[in-house]
């Protein structure tokens, strides 16, 4: 499972950071929107990954840490309401500015 | 357990909420609300500096859960310092944007207020995840803030300031992870002690852990080769929004502070050593940049965004060596930095509406109505900024200079410092000349609105005041150096029981 976890974790983490770095706007989100699911998976296996272990004490041998899966759920939230916001920021931008390039104003454009 | 340490949170939270509801209500209503609060921040923050003068920390335990397991405030010098500093500031803004700037654009004085919560709830939490969630709550009213008022330009600035600010916040929680999963906690001066007690094969993975919360405070805080969304972004703001954005880098600087002074200072290797190594170059860099940056801004809202850039490398250079005389000059500079960012943002739009035309940008030429009147103010601030007697400016600089002439590497510091001040000087006089002294009067002067003229000129005088009681302030900063330097104490006032109890095994 570990293996799994963590080429998940890597194939995110590199697709997103990959279309962070492109030029327009939509694919910039999409990117942190991958790159937020790789950290909201990594903050819950900094609680180490065990199966079959409810997050309460006492009700079987084993127990899973719960902090952070209430950190994650907090993260999630944030990155939820940030995501959201971006979203409409780049929608405004892309109305107002008439192209959706990250810069306000398109490279190829003006060459043409 | 004293409630009172919570206030500065809840209540400008409660008032911005407040303020939402009664969005209806006149907008009389809402500008009064809202000074009203901040008003009573200024009060909470004097109150904060008092208490925390006698060298205690204040605890605040959330829900009165023990302190490694729930959320601690701590109410220290520095976070009192900060608290009063932002309250101030606010105050300032607020009144100066109820001159008519917060009409631009819908919930500015709500925004306003979340943006003060989150400001205080960073400078008080003593839980590192709960500094990623204040960070947050001030990010995303920053974000809606720069947006105040609309337009092209602040789309555009505005965009690359969220997207910049979203990956630091991921990479905030990737440090986080990694802390949590090494040591298993969060709390600062639990994560503290398990930092000191880990064995040295975990080493490397905390100091990336810790170089990656350098990245990300250094985006706040805008250090070299992360600063390049600042100078759009607060050039790009309304003029109180800016102002109020000068505290904003300092929060950043306040983050790096607590941090690697307290958690990862402890143990026989100080994690922290690399910080400092890497820190030092990239803060004389982001000095230099802010020097030239200075000199080739095209309006003074640039220009002013740069002297934030030169502020924060001076402060960064300071702070690398380490000493209590060091760190007392650096908040020093830190208080005079930010007041005096603050009062160039609201000149450059006081100003600006003053010129027959071009705003604030230099490559218009025209005369400028009340020039005697404004050109004296102008004289008199930029005397300040640049760090010339008898303003707080020079104050600082002569202790930061005094201060690093005792390091070995302190005559760089001195070089940097002296060129990009002399570079300062050099723009400020070459504005002031081309907007005062060339052209002639305006026929028909624009009417010049009483006050925020006159809340320019008190915060020139705030500044001035900052001098003339430069040694009571300068015995409690070197106070405040000393406590930052001693983290045993903070970890001994939130965990009482940490000098007995044997350390808990980590999961």
């Amino acid at each position: 499972m570990e293996l799994l976890y963590a080429i998940t974790l890597g194939v995110l983490t590199t697709c997103g950071i990959y279309l962070l770095l492109r030029a327009r706007t939509f694919t910039v989100i999409l990117g942190l929107t991958l790159l937020s699911h790789a950290v909201n998976l990594y903050l819950f296996a900094s609680g180490r990954l065990v199966a079959g272990a409810p997050a309460i004490v006492g009700l079987s041998e084993r127990s899973a840490d719960p902090l952070p899966q209430a950190l994650v759920l907090t993260a999630i939230v944030i990155g939820f309401a940030m995501t959201a916001f971006v979203v409409v920021l780049a929608l405004k931008a892309a109305v107002e500015l008439r192209n959706d390039h990250v810069d306000g104003e398109n490279p190829d454009e003006d060459l043409a | 357990m004293n409630h009172a340490l919570i206030l500065p949170i809840l209540l400008p939270l409660v008032t911005g909420a407040g303020q939402l509801l009664l969005y209806r209500l006149p907008f009389a209503v809402q500008r009064l609300v809202g000074i009203a609060s901040t008003l009573g921040l200024v009060v909470l923050g004097v109150w904060g500096l008092a208490m925390a003068g006698s060298g205690e920390h204040h605890l605040y335990h959330a829900g009165d859960w023990p302190a490694p397991f729930g959320i601690v405030l701590v109410l220290d010098r520095l976070s009192a310092i900060m608290l009063a500093l932002t309250a101030v500031l606010g105050f300032c803004c607020l009144l100066y944007a109820s001159s008519g700037a917060d009409r631009r654009g819908p919930h500015f004085h709500a925004l306003f207020q979340f943006q003060l919560a989150g400001l205080n709830g960073a400078f008080l939490t003593g839980d590192l995840f709960n500094l990623f969630v204040f960070f947050e709550i001030l990010l995303i009213a920053s974000y809606a803030l720069l947006l105040h008022g609309g337009g092209r330009a602040r789309s555009r600035a505005g965009l690359h300031y969220v997207v910049i600010n979203l990956a630091g916040s991921a990479l905030f929680l990737i440090a986080l992870g990694t802390l949590y999963g090494l040591t298993g906690t969060l709390n600062m001066a639990d994560l503290a002690l398990r930092v000191a007690q880990a064995p040295p094969e975990d080493a490397p993975l905390l100091a990336a852990a810790s170089l990656i919360l350098l990245v990300v405070f250094g985006i706040k805080a805008a250090i070299l080769p992360l600063l390049f969304w600042l100078p759009r972004a607060y050039s790009a703001s309304t003029a109180p929004v800016a102002a109020l954005f000068a505290i904003m880098t300092k929060v950043g600087i306040y983050a790096i502070l607590r941090v690697f002074l307290l958690v990862f200072a402890l143990g026989e290797a100080p994690i922290n050593a690399t910080a400092w190594v890497w820190l030092w170059p990239l803060a004389l860099l982001t000095l230099a940049l802010g020097g030239i940056g200075v000199l080739g801004s095209n309006s003074l809202r640039t220009l002013t965004a740069y002297l934030v850039i030169l502020s924060v490398g001076t402060l960064l250079a300071t702070i690398s060596f380490v000493t209590p005389a060091a760190l007392g000059a650096a908040l020093f500079y830190l208080i005079h930095s930010t007041g005096m960012a603050a009062v160039f943002f609201l000149l450059a739009d006081l100003l600006g509406q003053q010129r027959e035309a071009g705003y604030d940008r230099f490559s218009a030429i025209g005369p400028i109505g009340h020039r005697w009147l404004l050109g004296t103010l102008f004289f008199v601030a930029a005397i300040a900024m640049a760090g010339l007697p008898p303003f707080g400016g020079f104050v600082s600089k002569a202790w930061i200079l005094q201060a690093s002439a005792r390091e070995p590497q302190g005559m760089w510091l001195w070089g940097v410092l002296l060129g990009a001040a002399l570079l300062t000087v050099i723009a400020l006089s070459r504005t002031g000349s081309s907007w005062f002294w060339r052209p002639g009067d305006m026929a028909k002067p624009y009417p010049l609105e009483r006050g925020p003229l006159a809340l320019v000129s008190t915060m020139v005088g705030l500044n001035g005041l900052l001098a003339v009681f430069g040694e009571p302030v300068m015995g409690y900063l070197e106070l405040t150096a000393e406590q930052l330097l001693d983290p045993r104490a903070y970890i001994a006032a939130v965990l009482p029981e940490a000098g007995t109890a044997t350390p808990e095994v980590a999961p």
